[in-house]
């Protein structure tokens, strides 16, 4: 039972689709959270005088305090992006491929 | 009213001390003026959180009956819970007390850490967590293990996992003493860590992850409420505005200006090659510490495994920009305090009781002893939450993956199996008290690094190449998790830190204190080469079954079940 249906998911076109959606969305946010965490990084190693300059002339509060809080709710953001994402366009796909097997 | 609350306090320690009848009591009636005060709000605290959660132990033992329920709490907590649940085992003492540290001593560098820590879980989402959860059955072993061979793949795995568990157990047993005995003087050291290791062994061999879920869930609430009570009352000192909040730590700190404007730690050497390896070190270590993994097993399904990230994600991340609050509150509340510092005229920073005290003098400053007592018990729980994590992770590795995959070969019952599994958290218990104890005056700073570097360089790269990468064979994951996990321990053992610091050996061979960044471009390469010149029928016959495995991790068709009580 479990290897009919399997068979007939593995020909179903829209299991395909589904693998090649959701995959691309999810090394997409992968790859937008290396470069926001990782553009942080290198800046804290090669550009620190850019992350410490303070955000205006009266303050004491340097830019990199701004940048560090934004990498944190932007990982919370994305995060939120792909979960939307999966339970709104991911979710039914599954479920109708499932029908299909089940049928 | 200050006064009038202390003299109280003061009488009520007295009369417990007397009543108490100790040897000390009755031996000299005046208690000696050096004697510490007993700090009883703090065990008052201590005391009903451990009563909360044995009661907890207690239904869930009730209520765990097959090794689903004692690996996998039936698979039946939900998103919400989980998140909780996950935020509970990944804020440890160590990132409440020790990021509000870091950020008191250093200022604006202890923020570059607390962003490391949360990048992790993203990743986690995207790539791992709902396929973990329709692939796996107890450990991450079993995924990463599905299609391959199973003897050799669980053993570098349960390896991996047992290494990362049993020291991180050393780090929280070690913080455990310090802290409780700082806090309590009475309670010495030995007993601190002993009274950890009893009550862990008692809520995960009869509770199981039922009660782990719940005590880290309450864990969560606690620490979360606690960390938002002392932010705010941070905020209303500092009149809600920011920037008096900094200029005021910048006035107060004896190196002033430079807690804004430093990027390494206050007085170290920039280094772009180590904070790129710290920073892949931070990502993916979170991504593959064994007790974090095992969390997914515990959800009904793939959907609830989603959830639980974006939960545990905002948890986490509000909770790292309140230690940041924290941190600079303690700077402006704590230093120059004559109360909490050690000695003023030689420094305005270093504390009684050690460097891991900002955070707690700070919820005195705050809140007096009656906060004190709630945020040290806090800190307690949040041992208590994260060290059963950790011994139900490890006696799962070594249950389910050595003992009923490895030895017995899959023929051992689940009764046996869950058996063996409580022997080995009461082994890893007593393990953890007696390394506790062995580690009190031990140099234990390499912790986070060595944990974290096996966990980023041989289990999360192996877990990630068997669920998206076709061509893993047996040979490429065990050789390259070997790869990780002895490159790792060799490279952090010629490092700065355990060759030159801890075993005075002189210069350093390998000159950075995280590895990773040499180490995980190796295991990927490896894996990859020795995976794909494996020309054997055994390896051919794993790269046909990736398209079955692909069907369950991506659509969960044959996923397990949750179990309905």
């Amino acid at each position: 039972m479990a290897k009919l249906s399997a068979s007939r998911i593995l020909n179903n076109p829209a299991y395909r689709q589904l693998i090649k959606k959701r995959d691309t969305l999810a090394w997409t946010l992968t790859a937008c959270v290396l470069v926001l965490y990782f553009g942080f990084v290198l800046m804290v190693a090669f550009a620190p005088e850019i992350l410490t300059h303070p955000i205006s002339d009266t303050s004491v509060i340097p830019v990199g305090m701004l940048v560090g809080v934004g990498v944190i709710l932007g990982s919370i953001v994305l995060t939120g992006v792909y979960v939307q994402q999966a339970n709104n366009r991911f979710d039914p796909m599954i479920e109708e491929i499932m029908r299909d097997a089940s049928k | 009213m200050k006064t009038a609350t202390k003299s109280l306090f003061s009488f009520l320690a007295s009369a417990a001390l007397l009543a108490a009848g100790t040897a000390l009591a009755q031996g000299a009636p005046a208690p000696a003026p050096a004697e510490p005060p007993l700090n009883l709000h703090a065990i008052a605290m201590f005391v009903i959180f451990v009563a909360i959660t044995l009661g907890i132990t207690y239904w869930a033992a009730m209520r765990t009956k097959t090794a689903t329920d004692f690996y996998a709490a039936g698979r039946g907590i939900t998103g919400l819970q989980n998140g909780l649940a996950i935020a509970g085992d990944y804020m440890s003492a160590a990132s409440f007390l020790g990021i509000a540290a870091l950020v008191y001593m250093n200022g604006f560098y202890g923020l570059i850490y607390s962003v490391g820590w949360l990048v992790g879980w993203p990743i986690i989402l995207f790539l791992i967590a709902e396929r973990l959860r329709n692939l796996g059955k107890f450990t991450y072993a079993d995924v990463a293990s599905f299609r391959l061979q199973q003897g050799p793949v669980r053993t570098m795995a349960a390896i991996g996992s047992l290494i990362v568990v049993i020291w991180y157990l050393i780090g929280q047993a070690v913080g455990a003493g310090q802290l409780l005995h700082t806090l309590v003087p009475q309670i010495s050291y030995q007993i601190s860590i002993v009274i950890v290791g009893a009550l862990i062994i008692i809520y995960v061999t009869f509770g199981g992850m039922k009660a782990t879920t719940w005590v880290q869930i309450i864990k969560a609430g606690l620490l979360l409420g606690g960390a938002t009570l002392m932010a705010i009352g941070v905020m209303v000192h500092e009149g809600f505005s920011f920037e008096k909040l900094f200029a005021d730590a910048v006035a107060d700190h004896p190196k002033h200006l430079q807690i804004m404007q430093s990027v390494v730690p206050i007085g170290a050497k920039a280094n772009p090659i180590e904070s790129i390896s710290l920073g892949l070190t931070l990502m993916f270590g979170t991504a593959g510490l064994p007790h974090i993994l095992m969390r997914f097993f515990t959800v009904t399904d793939a959907k609830a495994a989603r959830k639980s990230v974006l939960y545990g994600t905002c948890f986490i991340g509000y909770f790292y920009i309140l230690t940041f609050i924290i941190g600079f509150g303690a700077i402006v509340l704590v230093a120059n305090n004559p109360e909490y510092v050690a000695d003023l005229s030689k420094s305005v920073l270093a504390l009684k009781g050690g460097g891991s005290m900002p955070a707690v003098y700070l919820s005195h400053a705050l809140g007096g002893d009656f906060f004190l007592g709630f945020i040290a018990a806090v800190a307690f729980a949040t041992i208590l939450a994260v060290v059963s994590g950790l011994t139900l992770a490890g006696a799962s590795a070594l249950s389910h993956d050595i003992y009923a995959s490895v030895i017995k070969k899959g023929k051992s019952t689940e009764a046996e199996e869950v058996r063996v599994s409580k022997l080995c958290v009461v082994a890893l218990g007593i393990i953890a008290i007696l390394l506790g104890i062995a580690f009190e005056k031990q140099n234990v700073a390499y912790i986070v690094a060595l944990t974290f570097s096996i966990a980023a360089c041989a289990n999360f790269p192996i877990l990630v190449l068997s669920v998206f990468w076709r061509g893993l064979t047996t040979r490429g994951a065990v050789v390259g998790g070997y790869v990780g996990i002895f490159g790792s321990i060799g490279l952090l053992i010629i490092g700065p830190t355990v060759w030159t610091k801890v075993m005075g050996m002189g210069p350093a061979i390998f000159p950075y204190d995280f590895p990773t960044f040499f180490v995980l471009p190796a295991v990927l390469i490896v894996s990859y080469v020795v995976s794909v010149t494996d020309r054997s029928a055994s390896g051919q016959n794993e790269r046909e079954a990736f398209e079955a495995q692909e069907i369950r991790s991506e659509t969960g068709l044959g996923a397990e079940m949750a179990v309905a009580h």
